[in-house]
């Protein structure tokens, strides 16, 4: 075994973290997008009490999160029970639990970028915007969206990230079965405890550095184009 | 023509505002604060009456209690004070922002037309960030225009405009009223733009519209004149452009009491214009000066005498057509005026300055 051969079991593990994150940064944007509204522009009662909500999993530790999850999605937990009931899915100690587990830890901050953006966004262009003839919706879509965009993409690249880091709430929630719930951290926590996996460990720490840094450098392609966009 | 009948009242601040506005343009005239932008955000379905009706061509966009149609639904065209065009758009996507949400047979100009007439063919493929404010304003009112408008709200669209920008902005405006025929409500503080704008004029204070027609006929009243300001106030006269004197650099214009002097326009014989002399401009005297410096002389009677307890006194006279005066108190009572005595009105001819002087297109509706 040397530095740079990556073996099948690490492809795995890329490839499911890969999936993990993306899935987890997708589904979770509609809901972000929301709950950024909400935040930003609501003014109804309890508003507080979401955005605290929202913020948890900043300050919980994870292992919390991942238990919390576990009571509610597990077999016997009772939104678990019912999934399985009724569609026959089961979320504990699959991937699909892991992406769970890695959009709810990765969502205070996807929602905080969106809504910092929307703040940013001056509601006078939306109100020109009805003037000439455009419904709500459609202002949000056409104007009030691709002002956001800068916002949007960072916060995704942010959560994206911190789902590929995410390890508490995941190992507490969905374990570590290989192929289905290690994702790149477990499989480096895994190598660790095994005599001789140093080098594996090594291995993986170098790809997860590389994929944060493309991550990072995505980001600030991204921003920079949307940048120059507005400014010519 | 758009019927107006709106009341809302605030802590402190009830506005209460009834006018129309017909073809042409409409100026919401007052001092800031006095009400006018929240009036025309109303008219848009910005801000909500609690009483009261705003109707545009009959049909109704606002009944309180009844109808309250939002904004997109009103068909008013809106051109704000800054331009609020869509940063991420080029100026093309602006102006297409309003069209493309309107059916082909709602559509009330070509893009075509509106580019050419305000003159954007060479800003089409330019980002908003990248035009000066007279070229963010052309492209608003274009942007508005495109959106198929029964009638265009502009809220003191030059407000934030320099003096030459403002010039040139006013000949497209005036060409949407006399090309398009538009039914424009001009929000404005500014003299010199509703004298050159103005076909009606509607002066706004506190919350209440308190007069409205023509605006020589509100100029030529005495007891608006805290309104339309103590050193702006003025009567307006419709002139004609007779002869140039380029010796002495002078124009001569006729009015309906005779003819009047001033510096050299650059208007060829026979233009209409309006021509504003301001009351402190004017001076009275008894006798038929002689040997004075003073190039503009009028004989006319006094027709109505300002009570007011201020050091100035207001008069207004007949020379032919209205004319006021501001004199002092003393001088009134040293010469006796009274309301049917003979005067001579004295106008220095470099006292009526460029902002006085509004040129006028053939289409005019002078009041």
């Amino acid at each position: 075994m040397t530095w740079t051969e990556i073996t099948p079991a690490e492809w795995e593990a890329l490839q499911l973290s890969l999936r993990v994150a993306s899935v987890a940064v997708l589904c979770s944007l509609p809901l972000a997008l929301g709950v950024a509204a909400l935040l930003a522009r609501g003014r109804f009662p309890g508003r507080l009490l979401l955005d605290g909500l929202v913020h948890l999993p900043l300050v919980v530790p994870p292992v919390v999160v991942g238990y919390l999850l576990l009571v509610a999605f597990g077999k016997q937990g009772w939104f678990g029970a019912f999934l399985f009931d009724v569609f026959g899915v089961t979320i504990a100690f699959t991937w699909k639990g892991a992406a769970i587990a890695a959009a709810i830890m990765a969502f205070p901050l996807m929602v905080r970028a969106m809504r910092l953006s929307l703040e940013a966004v001056d509601r006078r262009l939306e109100t020109a915007a009805r003037t000439l003839g455009a419904r709500p919706w459609r202002v949000y879509a056409t104007i009030t969206l691709p002002l956001m965009a800068p916002g949007i993409l960072s916060g995704m690249v942010l959560a994206f990230a911190r789902c590929l880091g995410e390890f508490g709430a995941t190992i507490t929630f969905v374990s570590n079965i290989p192929g289905e719930t290690q994702t790149l951290p477990i499989a480096i926590y895994n190598a660790l405890q095994i005599p001789g996996g140093e080098l594996i460990a090594a291995r993986l720490a170098g790809l997860s550095i590389v994929l944060a840094l493309a991550a990072l450098g995505f980001s600030e392609l991204l921003a920079r184009r949307s940048r120059a966009r507005m400014a010519d | 023509m758009l019927e107006v009948a709106v009341r809302r009242q605030w802590p402190g601040f009830l506005l209460d505002a009834n006018f129309e506005a017909p073809q042409g343009i409409t100026v919401l005239y007052g001092r800031s604060g006095a009400g006018k932008t929240m009036l025309v955000n109303m008219l848009a379905g910005l801000a909500r009456p609690e009483r009261g009706h705003i109707r545009m061509d009959g049909e109704t966009l606002f009944e309180a209690g009844i109808v309250d149609l939002p904004p997109e639904r009103r068909r008013l065209g809106f051109v704000f004070q800054e331009s609020r065009l869509f940063p991420h758009l080029s100026v093309n996507g602006n102006l297409r922002y309003g069209e493309r949400l309107k059916p082909a047979s709602e559509r009330r100009f070509t893009f075509d037309h509106i580019v050419t007439l305000l003159g954007l063919e060479k800003l089409l493929s330019r980002r908003p960030g990248t035009l000066s404010g007279g070229e963010k304003q052309r492209v608003a009112i274009g942007r508005a225009l495109l959106s198929a408008p029964r009638a265009l709200l502009m809220d003191e669209p030059l407000a934030s405009l320099d003096a030459d920008r403002k010039a040139d902005l006013l000949p497209f405006i005036e060409s949407l009223r006399d090309e398009l025929g538009m039914t424009i409500v001009y929000v404005s503080h500014a003299m010199d733009e509703i004298i050159r704008l103005a076909d009606t004029l509607v002066l706004i204070d506190n919350g209440k519209t308190v007069a409205a027609g023509g605006l020589q006929e509100l100029t030529s009243r005495l007891d608006l004149r805290p309104l339309t300001g103590r050193a702006e106030a003025g009567s307006v006269l419709a002139a004609t452009v007779l002869g140039h004197d380029p010796n002495y650099q002078l124009t001569t214009l006729g009015i309906d009491g005779g003819t009047l002097l001033v510096s050299l326009l650059d208007l060829a014989i026979g233009s209409r214009l309006r021509v504003r002399i301001r009351a402190r401009d004017v001076a009275l005297s008894l006798t038929e000066p002689e040997a004075t410096s003073v190039l503009n002389k009028f004989s006319g009677v006094i027709t109505e005498i300002a009570d007011d307890d201020g050091p100035q006194v207001d008069i207004l006279l007949d020379i032919g057509c209205p004319l006021r005066a501001r004199i002092t108190r003393r001088s009134v009572a040293e010469l006796d005026l009274k309301p049917g005595q003979p005067v001579y009105a004295l106008v220095k001819a470099v006292a009526i300055d460029r902002r006085s002087l509004g040129p006028r297109q053939q289409k005019t509706s002078d009041g």
